[in-house]
Order: C-alpha cells, then sequence, then structure tokens
C-alpha cells in the first residue's frame, strides 16, 4: 500500500503544510504498514525537496519545469492524478490551504476518489483512516470516513504538528510531465503579493481588531502589537464593511480560517461567524471593555477594560519580555 | 451567453444546531434556512455577466421542496428562470457535484457561478468537482473577475495576496467575498419571483463516497480566567501567557 503526500510550495519555498501534511502522512503510513512518497510540484524545486527527508518521507517525486513555476489547477490537477496512478497510491494527503483545496476535487473525479476535506485529526481504527472536521461554523464535529479505493484528505494547515526528526536517507525521483497548451486552461500569470506581515492563516499569533477600535486611524495599535510578536493582523467583518480594512485580514465565516498558537481579540464581541474562523487557535485572549462580550466565553485570558489604555501597555509588556 | 448560478440552502449561521436522533445529521426541526451567503455573489456575477454580454440566466438546487425558497430569492435577485434537481436525500459533494454536472451539460452554459464554500459543510468542493465532470476550467475563491474577448482575467485570493489567473471559457468561477456587491431584490423583482417557474428535474440516484461516521457537538470550552479591568492586569497577563500557556 502507498499513501502520496502533495508538499505545497510556492515560488522555491516550501509552505509550513508541506511538513505537517508529510509528517501526519507518515504517521498514517505507519499505522498501516503502508509506504510513503511525496510529490513536490514547481519550477527549481528539486534543490529544496531534502528538506522533506526529515519529515519522515524517504522517496520523493519531483515534477519539474519552467512551467509550473505559477500554480495551475488544470495542470497541477492532471500531474498529482497522474503520479497517484503511476505509484498505484491509494491514500492522497493534501493542505486544505488556498492550492490544496483547489487542486484535491480536480484529482479526485480523475481518480474517483472521495475527500475529507479540511482535517483537523485523523486516527486508524480496523485498518481505516477517520477523519474528523468541523462543520456548521464549528458548532458542530463529524467523523467520517471515505468508501472509495482512492481517499483524499485535506488537512488544515497549523493544526498538525511538524517536527524535524533526524534526516533519512532519501532518494529524490524526477517524473516527466508531458503538457499541452491546452492542459493550461488555467493559468496563473502573476501573484500581487501583501507585503509586510504574515498572512493570517500562516502566522503563529494573531492580533485581531474589531468595531471596538473605532476608526481604522486606530489600527497602528494593532500593528504595534503585531509587530512586536512577529504576528499577523486580523480583524472582524465589521471592520471590512466599514471600509476600515482589506478583506484579506479578515477572520471568520466569510474570512479565513485560523488555527495560530495565540489569537488576540481586541475589541472584538465574539459573534458565532467570527468564532467560526478562530475557535481551532490553541490560546485565545480577549481584550473587551464589555466584561459580559461572548468573547470571553471561548477566551482562556482575558482583561474586560477599554483596549486604547491596554494595547499600549501590553506592547511595551511583550517588547521587555522579547526583548530579554 | 448561457450563464447559470448554482445555488445552496443551508441553515442561517445563527442558527443553534444540534445533532438528531440518527446521530449522523443534524436536526432541522427549529432551524431557520437562508440562502448560502457566497452564493449570492454567484448570482449577482451571473445578472452583472448578463447585463453586459445579454443572454440569459439560470439559478440551480439540488435539494428538497425547501431549496425552492431560495430559487425564488435569486429570481427575485433577477435571474430568469429556476431549476430545482428535486431529491430528499443526505448527499455527499461528490454526489451533489455529479447531478449538477449531469444537469450542467444539458444546458451548455458558457459561465457557471458558484459561492466559495457551502457554510454548512464548508467542503469547498463542488465547484471544482463540477468542473472536473464537465472537463472545463475552474477558478475558485475569485475576488475580481473581467472579460477580455475569448479570456477571462481572475483574481483569486491566497494566502497574502492574490494569484492573477488566466481562463478560458466555459468556466467554472467560485465566488468570494469581495467580487461584487450582491443587489437587494426589488419589489419588482419579488412580484415578478412569483410567477416565474421553478422547473423541477429528477438528478442521478445517490451515489454517495464519504460516510458521516459520528457527529458531535465540540467539549465546550471553559470561560476563561479575568486577569483585570485595566491595564494594571498587564504584566500578570504577560506572565500567564509567558510561563502558563507557553505561547510567547
Ligand atoms: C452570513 C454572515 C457571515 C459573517 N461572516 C463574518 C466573518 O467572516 N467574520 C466576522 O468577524 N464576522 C462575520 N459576520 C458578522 C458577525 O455577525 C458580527 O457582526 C461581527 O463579527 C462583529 O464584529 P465586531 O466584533 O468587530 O463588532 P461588534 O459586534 O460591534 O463588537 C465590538 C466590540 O468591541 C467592544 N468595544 C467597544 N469599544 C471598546 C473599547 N474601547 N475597548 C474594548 N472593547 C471595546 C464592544 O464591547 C463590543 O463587544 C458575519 C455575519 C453574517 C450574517
Ligand atoms: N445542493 C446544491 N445545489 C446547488 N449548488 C450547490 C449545492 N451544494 C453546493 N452548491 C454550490 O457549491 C458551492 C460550494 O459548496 P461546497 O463545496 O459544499 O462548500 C456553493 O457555494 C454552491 O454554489
Amino acid at each position: 500500500m502507498k499513501i502520496l503526500a502533495f508538499a505545497e510550495q510556492r515560488e522555491g519555498k516550501f509552505k509550513k503544510s508541506a511538513f505537517e501534511v508529510t509528517q501526519a502522512a507518515k504517521t498514517i503510513a505507519d499505522q498501516l504498514g503502508a509506504e510513503l512518497v511525496t510529490l513536490v510540484i514547481g519550477d527549481e524545486v528539486e534543490s529544496i525537496s531534502p528538506a522533506l527527508s526529515a519529515y519522515g518521507v524517504s522517496r520523493i517525486l519531483v515534477a519539474q519545469d519552467p512551467r509550473l513555476h505559477y500554480y495551475s489547477t488544470t495542470v497541477y490537477g492532471k500531474i498529482l492524478a497522474e503520479a497517484a496512478l503511476q505509484e498505484q497510491a491509494t491514500v492522497i494527503f493534501l493542505p486544505a490551504s488556498q492550492m490544496g483545496k483547489d487542486l484535491a476535487p480536480r484529482a479526485a473525479v480523475k481518480l474517483s476518489a472521495g475527500i475529507a476535506a479540511d482535517c483537523i485529526a485523523l486516527s486508524v481504527e480496523s485498518g481505516e483512516i477517520i477523519a474528523t472536521r468541523p462543520v456548521y461554523a464549528g458548532k458542530i464535529l463529524i467523523k467520517e470516513k471515505i468508501n472509495t479505493p482512492v481517499k483524499m484528505f485535506t488537512l488544515r494547515p497549523n493544526i498538525f504538528t511538524a517536527v524535524m526528526k533526524n534526516s533519512m536517507q532519501t532518494k529524490i525521483e524526477k517524473i516527466s510531465v508531458n503538457l499541452t497548451d491546452a492542459d493550461f486552461s488555467t493559468k496563473v500569470t502573476g501573484v500581487k503579493i501583501v507585503e509586510g506581515r504574515p498572512d493570517v492563516t500562516e502566522a503563529d499569533i494573531i492580533v485581531s481588531g474589531g468595531r471596538g477600535m473605532k476608526g481604522p486611524e486606530h489600527f497602528h495599535l494593532i500593528e504595534k502589537l503585531a509587530d512586536t510578536l512577529g504576528a499577523a493582523v486580523g480583524v472582524s467583518r465589521a471592520v471590512v464593511d466599514a471600509g476600515w480594512r482589506l478583506h484579506d485580514e479578515q477572520v471568520g465565516q466569510t474570512g479565513k480560517t485560523v488555527s495560530p498558537t495565540l489569537y488576540i481579540a481586541c475589541g472584538i464581541s465574539g459573534a458565532i461567524q467570527h468564532v467560526a474562523g478562530m475557535s481551532s487557535s490553541k490560546c485565545i485572549v480577549a481584550i473587551n471593555k464589555d466584561k459580559d462580550a461572548p468573547v470571553f466565553q471561548i477566551a482562556d485570558y482575558g482583561i474586560a477594560g477599554d483596549v486604547f489604555e491596554i494595547l499600549p501597555v501590553l506592547t511595551d509588556e511583550i517588547k521587555k519580555l522579547v526583548g530579554k | 451567453m448561457k450563464i447559470v448560478a448554482c445555488i445552496n440552502h443551508v441553515p442561517d449561521t445563527e442558527a443553534k444546531v444540534k445533532v438528531g436522533g440518527d446521530g449522523k445529521t443534524i436536526d432541522k426541526a427549529s432551524i431557520n434556512f437562508i440562502l448560502n451567503p457566497y452564493d449570492e455573489f454567484g448570482i449577482e456575477a451571473a445578472l452583472q455577466l448578463k447585463e453586459k454580454n445579454g443572454g440569459e440566466t439560470v439559478a440551480l438546487s439540488l435539494g428538497g421542496d425547501t431549496h425552492k425558497e431560495t430559487l425564488r430569492k435569486a429570481l427575485a435577485m433577477g435571474i430568469d428562470k429556476a431549476i430545482l434537481l428535486k431529491d430528499d436525500s443526505v448527499r455527499d459533494s461528490f454526489s451533489v457535484a455529479k447531478a449538477l454536472a449531469d444537469e450542467l451539460k444539458t444546458l451548455s452554459p458558457d459561465f457557471i457561478l458558484f459561492g466559495k464554500q457551502s457554510i454548512d459543510y464548508s467542503d469547498e468542493q463542488v465547484p471544482g468537482l463540477v468542473a472536473e465532470f464537465m472537463g472545463i476550467p475552474s477558478v475558485s475563491c475569485v475576488v475580481k473577475m473581467n472579460l477580455q474577448d475569448k479570456k477571462v482575467i481572475c483574481e483569486r485570493e491566497i494566502e497574502g495576496g492574490h494569484e492573477i489567473v488566466e481562463a478560458t471559457y466555459p468556466l467554472v468561477i467560485s465566488a468570494q467575498k469581495g467580487l461584487n456587491e450582491p443587489r437587494y431584490p426589488s419589489l419588482k423583482g419579488i412580484m415578478a419571483s412569483k410567477t416565474k417557474p421553478i422547473e423541477e428535474h429528477k438528478p442521478a440516484s445517490v451515489s454517495n463516497v464519504v460516510e458521516v461516521l459520528s457527529m458531535q457537538m465540540p467539549a465546550s470550552k471553559q470561560a476563561g480566567k479575568i486577569v483585570g479591568t485595566d491595564s494594571s492586569a498587564v504584566p500578570e497577563m504577560v506572565r500567564l501567557l509567558h510561563e502558563e500557556a507557553k505561547v510567547i
């Protein structure tokens, strides 16, 4: 039996999820007595691929071509499906990232595979992989299994741990890619990167501001704390609707789903749609002047006070700590 | 130009969902259902495509009779025609997508619009599956789209930025918030929607591939510690984060 893991990279750099997916796949492979193969697709990715070996993979397939520099739904889908067929892999793991979520269904149809999407836990019971995932905005957790011969799982980023072990001997095998113009019916021609802070979906720490921040001119308080912590800036929908910040930063049901180690909610009430996007954070801190705000129900620690008074002091205290 | 918007009928996000008696589906009684919020962006995009290029717009939904409410809302917003793939069974994304794709093949649209995700199961799979079943390209999580001759230039949201994607059509688009501002149904639209027909078709039988084994409420979190009410609590908060939670 073979398991295939898809390691996401952009611009020649692995995403953290590449290591998380590889290691989660390795854990399952060990439990099933299966062989793990990791697939990397891109331009000039052969040189970075050995980094995956520290996460338990011994064979790495590399599909390398200048035309693969950017992601393409149709092309990556074809390569993934062909690699799975070639290897006769029956279990495929991908990240539930913007790339993985887009890629999985395209390959799934080619492989007649069911997908368990956005999994937050995996286990093996009587030889079957059981996936746990949140549904209904995190109000319910389901356990499910896939009944097709080929099974695909997308894993929510930042949930599965990736701990470097001793690197093993790894075999890197280049696979040939047969691409025609027709394969490029979708083609990425460029990427606009928001420079500066990390993205909310990838950050270890997020400092989020809500309507309680009173206006865009006060977000420098959020930004200062974020920069002190090397954190991303998040916002509630109320802030985006008011035009104070861009939608890219929005956390929640109509924004992004995040699971950082630390989430600091400032002047956010904790509406269910906001919580849907951040309840899997490991530690939640709330600063809100209303001690009855729902956000305190889900927070691990809170200060029931004024953000304008607390944020500057908090930034200074943390500076003292990290400055040490 | 033929434009189809695929729309879903889902529990209101405010709804207090509870696990039903079978332990595998939710208890639907006393829950308010709405048009999936993301699908409003798809409907609006369909209407704008028609306004610019002419043609016909169709709303398509697979589900029970209750999905008619949602189809009526699409008609009230200005969609020309509605089709209900009537089926009450519980389906997974694969089975929904297969049935939608079968119907869509008979309609041969130039554009098929979806929401980015259904807010119930949040699979974000149906659009990509439909596209692959139909053998056409797709762009997901789209926040901008422009038609230039035979090409469609889109921007899709990715981590920390946007990808600029060039695609050909027939094309599947899944809409993210930001693509447009969905219009409210006008009074005239609401009146007209009452007389517009909703065609009922029968989809192919269910072919679920994913099996829900159990459903449970997540362990409810203990409300946390309120450390204080003003900035004098900050040092203690930082200490707790550093020493107890070990997150900074
Ligand atoms: C279909 C749908 C989808 C949605 N999707 C999302 C989503 O993706 N993300 C999202 O965030 N929301 C979403 N919402 C909106 C959500 O319901 C809330 O309206 C929104 O989250 C509220 O944002 P907020 O907490 O910033 O504002 P409010 O609810 O207005 O809360 C502001 C808080 O700030 C506190 N405050 C005020 N002044 C101060 C001060 N000086 N110091 C400290 N605290 C202060 C107040 O006590 C209050 O609790 C969605 C809603 C719907 C219907
Ligand atoms: N039963 C359905 N009928 C019509 N369209 C649907 C249905 N289920 C999902 N969709 C469409 O597919 C999109 C993504 O749904 P999902 O993959 O379930 O997250 C939704 O926003 C709808 O546009």
